[in-house]
C-alpha cells in the first residue's frame, strides 16, 4: 500500500505531461477491462460483507430478546420454552480465557526464542515449520487429536468421566488446550514481527549497560512489542471464538454446562462439558438436533457482534500504530519512557 | 562499582551468565516441546488410523458401494454383509473434498488477485479505508455463521428458483436435489478463503520496490501493463503461497461444509452438465465433524482417524509447498 501511495504522484516527468492521475482512456481495451474488473472485485467484496452484516442485523434484531441472553438453555421441543443462550455465552468466555492463558505465554516465549536465540539453527528452522504446520492443520484434525490424547486414562483428571469410568476427554480444559494450538501461530507470528521491527541498537544499548539477553528480552524487547502481542492475542481470540469443530468434538454438543460430581467448584466447571455460541448455533441449525432457527440467528448475531468487536480492537491496537509508525519511529518514542527508568 | 558487577557485565557481553543460559535452555525446551507435540500428533493419528488402511489396502482410496451406508454400518456396529467391520471405500468423500476445494480456490484466486491489485494500485484512499476493514470482517466471520446463512437463506433460494423440475427428474433415481449442494459449498468456501488471499497478495504487491514500477512507467508502459508485467510477476511466489495457504483452509473446513454441502456421500458427476452443480457432496473434514459422535466406537474411530491422517498429510504437503514457493521470493530480497 505504501508503494501505491508513492507511485501515484510520481514519476515527476510524467506529471508534467499528464497532470493528475494517468487516465485509462489511452489504454488498450483489454487493459481497461482489467482495470474495471479490479473495481468490480473490490466492490463485490464490499457488497458481500455488507449483505452479510445487514442480513445478520435484520435477523438478529428481529429474533434477539433480552431474556435470551440471561436464560439457560432448557431441554424442550417447544422453541419458546427451550430457554436462551446464557450458558453458551459463558462457555465462549471460559474457553477463550483458557485458550489465551495457555497460548499467550507459550507463543511469546517461542517467538522470543526464535528471534533472540534460535540456536542451533536447524532446530529453529524445525520449530518454525512446526508452528507453520500447526497453523495449517485443520481444526477438526486438531480436535480429534486432542480427543485421542486427553482420553488417555492418566489425563482423566482433566475431564468428566463416564459412569463406567471411561475417560471421555471432553471438558473445557481439554477443549481450551486445543484451542490454544489454534491461537498459538497467530501469537507467535505477531510477536516475531514485532521483534524484527525492534532496531538492533536497542539490544546493543541494553547489552552495553551490562544486561543479559534474558533481561534484555524481559525488560526491553517485550515491553516494546506489547502492542504486537496484544494484536496477536486478539486475533487468536477471534479464532477461538469462531471455531466450532473443536467445541463440538471436545466440549460435546450439550446445551448447558454440566458439572461432574466432586468437591472443587471452579475446577469442576472446567472439567465439565458445555457449549459455546458456535456450538449453540450449530446445534440449532438444520444440521444439528435442536433445529430452532430463530435462536440460531439470534446467537449467530451475538457471535458476529463479538467478532466485530474483536476486529475493531485489532484495528485499534495495530492500525493506530501503523499509521504513525513511519519506519519504527513511533516504536522508539514508545520505548523512551522505558529507557529513562 | 564493585568488581563483581564489572565482571558480570563482561560475561554478559560474551553471553554466558548462568541465568541467561538457564533462560535460553528453558525457552529452547519449550520450542522442542512444540516439535514433540507435532510429531506426537502425526504419530498418534497414524497409529490410530492404521487398522483402517490395513483392512482396506489401497482400495481405501477407491470407490465402491455407498460410503454413507458403510459409515452407518460402523456407527450401528453391524458390518455390511460379506465385509469386515472396517470396510470403507472413501473415494466419494475424497472427491467431495477435491471438487469443493479446487473450484473454490480458483474463484478465490481470480477475485483476490484483482481485489489485491485494486487495493494497492487503483482504490482511492476513501475506498481503501473501507475495503481494509471489510476484508478483515470477511476473514473474521465464524464458519458456523457462513454455514447458517448458507443453509437457512441461500439453500432455499437455490432449491426454489434455480433447480428446474427437469433437472430434478433427470437424476431423481440416483439422488434428490435439495438446495444444499456443491454450488453453494463452492461459493461460500470461495467467500471464506478470499479475504486471507487478498491480504497476503496485497502485502506482496505493496512490497514490490516502487523503483521497478517507476522504471516500467518511464519506458512508457501504462499502469495496467506495469502491474501485470512487473508487480504480479514479482509477487508470483507470494500468490502461489497464498493459494496454497487458502487451499489448506478449504481442505480443512468442516463445519460450514457439513451444513451446506448436502452431506451425502455422492459422487457428483461433472458429465451431468449444470445439474452437477446442484448435486450434494460430502467432504472428508465435514464427515469427521458429523460423525464425531461415533469416535467411541472402534471401527468408526479408526476410519475417522484415517480421514484425519489424509487431511494431515495434505496439510503438511501444502505447508511445504508454500514454504518452497516463498523461497524464490527471498531471491529478490522481498519479505512477504
Amino acid at each position: 500500500m505504501m508503494a501505491a501511495e508513492e507511485l501515484a504522484p510520481a514519476p515527476a516527468g510524467l506529471q508534467v505531461m499528464r497532470p493528475g492521475r494517468e487516465s485509462t482512456a489511452s489504454w488498450p481495451l483489454i487493459d481497461r477491462a482489467g482495470y474495471w474488473l479490479c473495481w468490480a472485485a473490490g466492490i463485490a467484496l464490499c457488497l458481500i460483507a455488507l449483505a452479510i452484516v445487514v442480513f445478520m442485523f435484520v435477523k438478529g434484531i428481529s429474533y434477539l430478546r433480552p431474556n435470551l441472553l440471561v436464560q439457560s438453555p432448557a431441554p424442550s421441543i417447544q422453541e419458546n420454552q427451550a430457554g436462551g443462550f446464557f450458558d453458551p455465552i459463558v462457555g465462549t468466555l471460559i474457553l477463550t480465557a483458557i485458550g489465551i492463558v495457555i497460548a499467550a505465554p507459550i507463543g511469546v516465549a517461542l517467538a522470543a526464542w526464535l528471534s533472540e536465540y534460535g540456536r542451533p539453527a536447524g532446530l529453529a528452522r524445525a520449530v518454525e515449520s512446526a508452528v507453520e504446520i500447526i497453523a495449517g492443520v485443520p481444526s477438526v484434525v486438531l480436535a480429534i487429536f486432542g480427543l485421542l490424547i486427553f482420553s488417555q486414562s492418566f489425563l482423566g483428571f482433566l475431564s468428566e468421566n463416564a459412569a463406567d469410568g471411561a475417560v471421555t476427554g471432553q471438558s473445557f480444559i481439554t477443549a481450551g488446550a486445543i484451542m490454544a494450538l489454534l491461537a498459538l501461530p497467530l501469537i507467535v507470528g505477531a510477536a516475531r514481527e514485532g521483534l524484527t521491527q525492534v532496531p538492533d541498537r536497542m539490544r546493543e544499548a541494553s547489552y552495553a549497560l551490562g544486561k543479559t539477553r534474558a533481561t534484555t528480552i524481559r525488560r526491553v524487547l517485550l515491553p516494546a512489542i506489547r502492542p504486537n502481542i496484544a494484536g496477536g492475542v486478539v486475533l487468536g481470540m477471534g479464532r477461538i471464538v469462531g471455531d466450532t469443530a473443536i467445541v463440538i468434538i471436545l466440549l460435546g454438543l450439550t446445551a448447558t454446562k454440566t458439572e461432574p460430581v466432586g468437591s472443587v467448584p471452579v475446577f469442576n466447571v472446567l472439567r465439565g462439558t458445555g457449549s459455546t455460541l458456535t456450538s449453540y448455533v450449530y446445534y440449532n441449525s438444520p444440521a444439528g438436533e435442536g433445529n430452532a432457527h430463530e435462536k440460531a440467528y439470534a446467537a449467530a448475531f451475538v457471535l458476529l457482534m463479538i467478532v466485530l468487536a474483536l476486529n475493531f480492537a485489532v484495528t485499534r491496537i495495530t492500525g493506530g500504530r501503523k499509521k504513525a509508525n513511519g519506519g519504527g519511529r513511533l516504536l522508539l518514542r514508545r520505548l523512551r519512557p522505558g529507557w529513562s527508568k | 562499582m564493585p568488581a563483581g558487577a564489572a565482571h558480570r557485565s563482561v560475561r554478559a557481553r560474551l553471553g554466558g551468565v548462568g541465568g541467561d543460559r538457564r533462560a535460553e535452555r528453558l525457552l529452547g525446551a519449550l520450542a522442542v516441546a512444540t516439535l514433540v507435540l507435532i510429531a506426537a500428533m502425526a504419530v498418534t493419528v497414524f497409529i490410530k488410523a492404521w487398522p483402517s488402511f490395513q483392512a482396506n489396502g489401497l482400495s481405501w482410496f477407491g470407490s465402491g458401494g455407498n460410503v454413507d451406508a458403510q459409515l452407518r454400518a460402523m456407527d450401528e456396529g453391524m458390518p455390511l454383509p460379506g465385509h469386515s467391520a472396517l470396510y470403507i471405500r472413501a473415494w466419494p468423500l475424497i472427491w467431495g473434498t477435491i471438487i469443493t476445494t479446487i473450484p473454490a480456490v480458483l474463484i478465490a484466486l481470480a477475485v483476490s488477485t484483482l481485489a489485491a491489485i485494486f487495493l494497492t494500485e487503483f482504490a482511492p484512499d476513501a475506498v481503501r479505508r473501507t475495503l481494509d476493514p471489510v476484508i478483515r470482517l470477511l476473514a473474521g466471520v465464524p464458519s458456523v455463521v457462513y454455514g447458517l446463512i448458507g443453509i437457512l437463506a441461500l439453500a432455499p433460494l437455490i432449491e426454489n428458483h434455480l433447480i428446474s423440475e427437469a433437472q430434478r427428474t433427470s437424476v431423481h433415481f440416483v439422488v434428490q436435489l435439495e438446495g444444499a449442494d456443491l454450488m453453494l459449498a463452492i461459493v461460500i468456501l470461495a467467500v471464506m478463503i478470499t479475504p486471507i488471499m487478498v491480504a497476503l497478495i496485497a502485502a506482496a504487491l505493496a512490497s514490490v520496490p516502487s523503483a521497478w514500477k517507476e522504471g516500467s512507467a518511464a519506458l512508457g508502459v501504462n499502469r495496467w501493463r506495469t502491474i501485470v508485467r512487473v508487480s504480479l510477476r514479482t509477487a508470483r511466489p507470494a500468490i502461489v503461497a497464498a493459494t496454497v495457504l487458502a487451499t489448506g483452509r478449504a481442505l480443512g473446513e468442516a463445519i460450514m461444509l457439513s451444513m451446506v454441502s448436502g452431506s451425502r456421500g455422492f459422487l457428483a458427476n461433472p458429465l451431468d452438465g449444470i445439474t452437477f452443480l446442484y448435486e450434494p457432496v460430502r467432504p472428508l473434514a465435514a464427515t469427521i465433524a458429523q460423525e464425531s459422535g461415533g469416535l467411541t466406537i472402534g471401527p468408526m474411530a479408526h476410519t475417522l482417524y484415517a480421514f484425519a491422517a489424509v487431511l494431515l498429510v495434505s496439510a503438511a504437503l501444502l505447508s511445504f509447498a508454500g514454504w518452497a514457493a516463498k523461497q524464490s521470493l527471498k531471491r529478490y530480497g522481498i519479505r512477504a
